[in-house]
């Protein structure tokens, strides 16, 4: 759960809650962008993050976001976080 | 070296192999006089057994590995807490999946969600505050764990609680910090650490010098890293010339991601919603001084300790630990997992009694997982 996963920025969601939407590995997922907004939000349209649990921690570059994914798939982790974003969605579906 | 062709790039991983090779001969380590050098991630754990890090490496060096597994090292009152906030009525307890299989001493949250309670695994303390939003009639809680990677998180989601105006969302907050149990790993008087290999995505938050006093004051090198097998492996050659040359510095091997000073829009968020607790207990270590966070008065409407009167350290809080379980020495590097008599008997990841067997990163399950295979298999 302590490594970020590399995801793609491709849409500013909601600029209040400084949330947008990234593309991990083919999975689409709301996060938020605070902690490494530096400018305007647009501007980190396109760029890539490492996200660690919904948050871009730290912008990376795309040959660092491959190496680090395939990193993670090594490790058996990338498919671990892809299924916490899928429970993750389907909590908040869960009706008790 | 027949795992060295699973590297991304098995030229580089094998000069790197030759040049530790070289360096561990020039400090004189043997198997018999080993240098120690602990990496404290649990991240790093997984790789170095995942690649077959410490069979790649000389005999010569010896891997500890460090209490950096924030699901390893929680307390089992502190499970038994979360169950007891689960089951209340109307409350919707929110974790990260890796919390669920952690022993209590009645029950895990897997256990009490069979049980009846209304649990769910998240991805993220903003998949709990989306589900505040939506369930304005249940009290949404956050179980909060983990290190300063994770801590920001729940500190940013706080932030956006409040001023949100939410009502109906708290954390439990159980973050820990990492310089403090290396601190007192370093004041223990078996300690035999030679060097570290730092958490690389630790340092992307708080940057490099909090790890300033292992230097400075013990004398110790330390090398912040990434977790690729390369970067890890570059980080050992870098401890070990430190070692080498009487050097004790800290140096980043992870500079492509860790910024000297670390993300200060994190830092800020984390002064903000957290103080320091007096100390905090960690499962196997004891009482760490100053290694434990607590939400601040100004945000006490979102901690969950207020909320349910469960205050740290309210009631007496020694556990005993399972009959049987060496979780604490093989977490201060004095036990190999395997010397454990529960291991792999009465403690397997399907059915774990120690902490250390629960999640991935624990030291035990990467040993059930790779040791024991490995070593099963006849020599190369
Ligand atoms: S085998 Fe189980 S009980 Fe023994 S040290 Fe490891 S996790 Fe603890």
């Amino acid at each position: 759960m302590c490594l970020g996963i590399p995801g793609q920025i491709v849409a500013i969601t909601d600029p209040t809650r400084m949330m947008a939407m990234a593309d991990v590995s083919g999975v689409k997922r709301e996060v938020s962008y605070a902690p490494v907004l530096t400018g305007d939000p647009d501007d980190l349209i396109g760029q890539y993050a490492l996200i660690h649990v919904g948050f871009a921690m730290a912008i990376i570059d795309e040959d660092e976001a491959a190496k680090t994914l395939e990193a993670l798939r090594g490790l058996g982790e990338a498919q671990e976080t892809l299924e916490a974003m899928a429970e993750g969605a389907k909590a908040l579906e869960e009706t008790k | 070296m027949r795992y060295v062709e699973e590297f991304r790039d098995p030229t580089a991983a094998k000069s790197l192999l030759a040049e530790i090779e070289k360096v561990t001969n020039q400090i004189g380590a043997t198997k018999d006089k080993p240098v120690h050098i602990m990496e404290i991630c649990g991240g790093h754990t997984h790789a170095i057994f995942r690649y077959g890090l410490d069979r790649l490496t000389p005999e010569g060096i010896e891997f500890i590995h460090g209490p950096g597994c924030p699901v390893c090292v929680l307390p089992m009152s502190r499970v038994d807490e979360c169950v007891q906030i689960a089951e209340k009525p109307n409350v919707i307890f929110t974790t990260f999946g890796d919390a669920m299989r952690v022993p209590g001493t009645k029950k895990s949250l897997l256990q009490a969600k069979a049980d009846g309670a209304d649990i769910r695994m998240v991805y993220s303390p903003l998949d709990a505050l989306e589900l505040a939003r939506r369930n304005p009639d249940k009290e949404v809680v956050f179980f909060g764990l983990g290190f300063e990677t994770t801590t920001p998180s729940t500190a940013l989601s706080i932030q956006q609680a409040a001023r949100d105006g939410l009502t109906n969302f708290s954390v439990f907050c159980n973050h820990i910090t990492v310089p403090e149990p290396i601190k007192a790993l370093l004041d223990d008087p078996y300690m035999m650490l030679d060097g570290f290999v730092g958490p690389g995505h630790v340092s992307m938050v708080i940057g490099v010098h909090p790890y300033d006093f292992i230097a400075r004051d013990y004398n110790k090198p330390i090398v912040v890293a990434g977790f690729e097998p390369l970067d890890l492996l570059q980080s050992v050659l870098m401890v070990l010339i430190q070692i080498r040359d009487g050097r004790a510095e800290v140096e980043n091997q992870y500079a492509r991601i860790v910024p000297e000073h670390g993300n200060p829009i994190s830092i800020a968020a984390m002064e903000d919603v957290y103080e320091r607790r007096p100390s905090f207990e960690w499962r196997g270590l004891g009482e760490i001084d100053a290694s434990g966070l607590k939400i601040r008065d100004r945000y006490k409407a979102f901690d969950a300790e207020e909320k349910f009167g469960i205050g740290y350290a309210a009631g007496p809080r020694v556990v005993q630990e399972p009959e049987g379980c060496e979780c604490g020495a093989v977490m201060t590097g004095r036990m190999k997992p395997t010397a454990c008599p529960q291991f792999g008997k009465g403690c397997t990841p399907e059915m774990p009694l120690g902490a250390l067997m629960v999640s991935s990163e624990g030291a035990c399950a990467a040993y059930w997982q790779y040791g024991g295979r490995r070593a099963a298999e006849p020599a190369e």
